[in-house]
């Protein structure tokens, strides 16, 4: 046997100064920027508002952490890790290796939350119902299959449906308290995990199309039947968990609503078009001022009358080199 | 109708967006270091946000050095911004930012690649706004 028929492919170390790729470098730098823990949140001021809730109000609310905890923790330790055996460059694999880490300070979060707002029986008995609930274990089971798969590009699709759209079932309860005044300072961390995914679902999303560019056409086809055809096996499951939760506070078709709109950015971060129709997507605006306090103002000139205009407000941060 | 200048990243959303308006539009260099073009007639700028929500860096460096330009600040006539209601406050920032730097109206915000709603809304306001401006 020739041991030296097969040179041994050379270990090279990242070169942070020669980019292949500038996305690579313009999204660690927003997520590095973004960098953050639980304990620069101050979640002990939600103690009062807690104890406000009913105790069926604060079951919901364990559980949908413990929902969402779960999706995090299949993030930190499954999802983009097997992103990282596909990167193109050692740029993404660094930013993927970004994108594992805060997935497991996400994950860690809804601990925290937990030990300073609730009683360790009730959160046992939540992680108890997470492992038991039918419409959660399929849909971590229908995303682990899809990790599972080999496929690059539908590896992919898996992770950018999980970060842009299965997280919301859960996103809306946060922000529907917080619409209420309620529990705040928990909204505040949830806000914060919200941003962060925003960034992996695009960043995932933007390397998927450049995958997708390299395809024929009817390749191309087939990954897009493939990613609508998910969406909708995704949605069908989401739909009834969503119902198993909030079925009880009535809240579920709202929720749905919050459902289609975020599908619909998840297809888009995929460079797909919206599949959802407007009217379906028309999200409560509490729950929509609650994530994004200017988004529902009807302050920009083509949606108003017309008749006025509102010039956007004063911003205090600027860019030094601005020199006009 | 006048003019549509916008900046793209690699991404192309922003494109792809100008790209289904039908309208045309000039693409400003991806690269800041690239000297940005000079208008001679009104324009609408598309932009998207950058950044973390905190508005630090919300405008594209390219867009910068274009609206550092005097002669393309007399010409802006105002600024359709794309953003993601994720960041909060930061949604659509840029065009905030532009808007009050260049005291334009903000025309027009949607999210990531915008939804033919969107496209149909920023087609038949445009058409409205030069119609009046004219």
């Amino acid at each position: 046997m020739n041991m030296h028929a097969k040179p041994i492919a050379r270990v090279r170390a990242i070169n942070w100064n020669r980019v292949q790729d500038d996305k690579d470098l313009e999204v660690w730098n927003r997520l590095t920027s973004n960098f953050w823990l639980p304990e620069k949140v101050p979640l002990s001021n939600d103690i009062p508002s807690w104890g406000t809730l009913k105790p069926e109000e604060q079951q919901l609310t364990i559980r949908v952490f413990t929902g969402l905890t779960l999706l995090d923790t299949i993030q930190n330790g499954v999802g983009a890790v097997r992103l990282m055996a596909d990167a193109q460059t050692p740029h993404e694999e660094a930013v993927l290796s970004n994108i594992s880490f805060m997935e497991a300070v996400h994950a860690r979060s809804y601990s925290s939350i937990f030990s300073t707002l609730c009683l360790t029986p009730d959160v046992d008995d939540a992680y108890r119902w997470s492992e038991e609930n039918e419409f959660l274990q399929r849909k971590a089971m229908l995303i682990m299959q899809q990790y599972d798969s080999g496929d690059s590009l539908k590896k992919k699709v898996a992770s950018v449906f999980l970060e842009s759209f299965l997280f919301y079932s859960g996103f809306y309860l946060p922000m529907y308290w917080s619409s209420r005044a309620k529990l705040t300072n928990t909204a505040d961390l949830i806000r914060l995990i919200i941003k962060d995914e925003a960034v992996h679902g695009y960043y995932i999303g933007y390397k998927f199309q450049r995958e997708v560019e390299r395809l024929n056409e009817a390749e191309k086809q087939e990954i897009k039947d493939f990613a609508f055809d998910f969406l909708l096996e995704l949605y069908d499951n989401e739909a009834r968990y969503t119902e198993d939760l909030y079925d009880s506070v009535g809240l579920s078709e709202d929720v749905k609503k919050f459902l289609h709109y975020n599908a619909n950015k998840a297809l888009m971060n995929l460079g797909y078009e919206a599949l959802f129709p407007p009217e379906a997507c028309k999200v409560n605006a509490a729950i929509l001022s609650a994530l994004s306090p200017n988004a529902d103002e009807n302050h920009d000139f083509f949606s108003g009358s017309g008749s006025s205009y509102v010039i956007g407000k004063a911003i205090s941060t600027e860019d030094e080199d601005w020199d006009f | 109708m006048s003019g549509l200048v916008y900046y793209s990243s690699t991404s192309g959303n922003t494109h792809r967006f100008v790209e289904r308006l039908g309208v045309g539009g000039v693409r400003l260099p991806v690269d800041a270091a690239s000297e940005p073009p000079v208008m001679d007639e009104p324009f609408v700028l598309v932009l998207p946000t950058y950044g973390s929500g905190d508005g630090k860096g919300a405008v594209p460096k390219p867009v910068i050095r274009f609206l550092n330009v005097a002669n393309n600040r007399d010409l802006i006539r105002g600024v359709i911004a794309a953003g993601n209601t994720n960041f909060g406050t930061g949604y659509c920032l840029a065009g905030n930012i532009v808007s009050q730097k260049c005291a334009v109206p903000l025309l027009y915000r949607f999210e990531l690649l915008g939804t033919d709603e969107d496209v149909t809304n920023v087609r038949q306001g445009l058409e409205r706004f030069w119609t009046r401006s004219h």
